[in-house]
């Protein structure tokens, strides 16, 4: 593949669903950050020329959405009456006893990484599961992301059940080989 | 004694949710003795563990058609 040249026609199929997920994470809205992913690729249609071939695509489109995602945020809180910072200063329980003492981070707990970490594991995943055959990939996908029967997808693709868990073990063991050693050993 | 691909198949479907109970036993006792497919048991068990814990979201096929053929309109 040319360094310096965009695919704007395979972006679909090889980053809808890592940008779709590097979105989710942002906007934490499936309808909102479908619309951040196609804005993305309708601005990197309109400035493909100023691809320097620099970056990867998939790093080119990365920074593009999350100029998206930025606009995105600034656009509601210009909206009248919703400028004002939200805070949530755990509210949402009942507090009770010293308030500043309830704030202060849990020296002990090993929690407080682990959104960012399910963020990076998710695009982890996905990076592989774009690495798959179509096919497969979409098997994978429907079975184990949208949690689909198995008859259900064998009557929309027209295969058989064995055909299915063929697939599905195909995809699996390729997914073990790829995401990195590291994700395992925790 | 099953063999080691019927093993692999009964280990995925029960990543699903979809081994029979008579299944499950058949390859616990499986896994009992061989080695290998004791190893991709517990690799394939940690690979669900990860895709749930990594709360993945993909886009269905109709909608990527529909951005497909909206970016290809975008073009013209």
């Amino acid at each position: 593949m040319d360094a310096h040249q965009l695919y704007p026609e395979t972006w679909v199929d090889n980053y809808a669903d890592y940008l779709f997920n590097f979105a989710v994470g942002r906007v934490s809205d499936e309808e909102i950050a479908k619309d951040l992913v196609q804005d993305t690729f309708f601005a990197g249609l309109k400035s493909a020329k100023n691809y320097k071939g620099e970056a990867a695509e998939r790093t080119w489109l990365i920074a593009i959405l999350k100029r998206k995602v930025i606009d995105h945020y600034r656009k509601i809180n210009s909206n009248k009456g919703k400028a004002e910072v939200r805070m949530n200063y755990g509210a949402d329980y009942d507090s009770e006893g010293d308030w500043l003492e309830e704030q202060v981070a849990d020296p002990f707990s090993l929690s407080e990484n682990d959104n960012i970490e399910n963020e990076e594991l998710g695009l982890a995943i996905q990076n592989c599961i774009s690495k798959l055959p179509k096919k497969q990939a979409m098997v994978f996908k429907m079975k184990t992301i949208q949690g689909i029967s198995t008859e259900d997808i064998c009557k929309e693709l027209s295969i058989n059940p064995s055909n299915l868990w063929v697939m599905i073990h195909r995809s699996r063991t390729a997914l073990m080989s790829c995401l990195n050693q590291n994700w395992f050993n925790s | 004694m099953i063999s080691c691909e019927q093993a692999a198949i009964i280990c995925n479907k029960a990543q699903y949710r979809e081994a029979t109970v008579m299944e499950r036993l058949k390859l616990k006792l499986h896994v009992l003795v061989c080695k290998t497919c004791s190893k991709f048991t517990k690799k394939n068990t940690a690979l669900t563990s990860l895709c749930d814990k990594a709360n993945l979201h993909s886009l269905s096929d109709p909608e990527k058609e529909k951005m497909k053929s909206e970016l290809l309109d975008s073009t013209k």
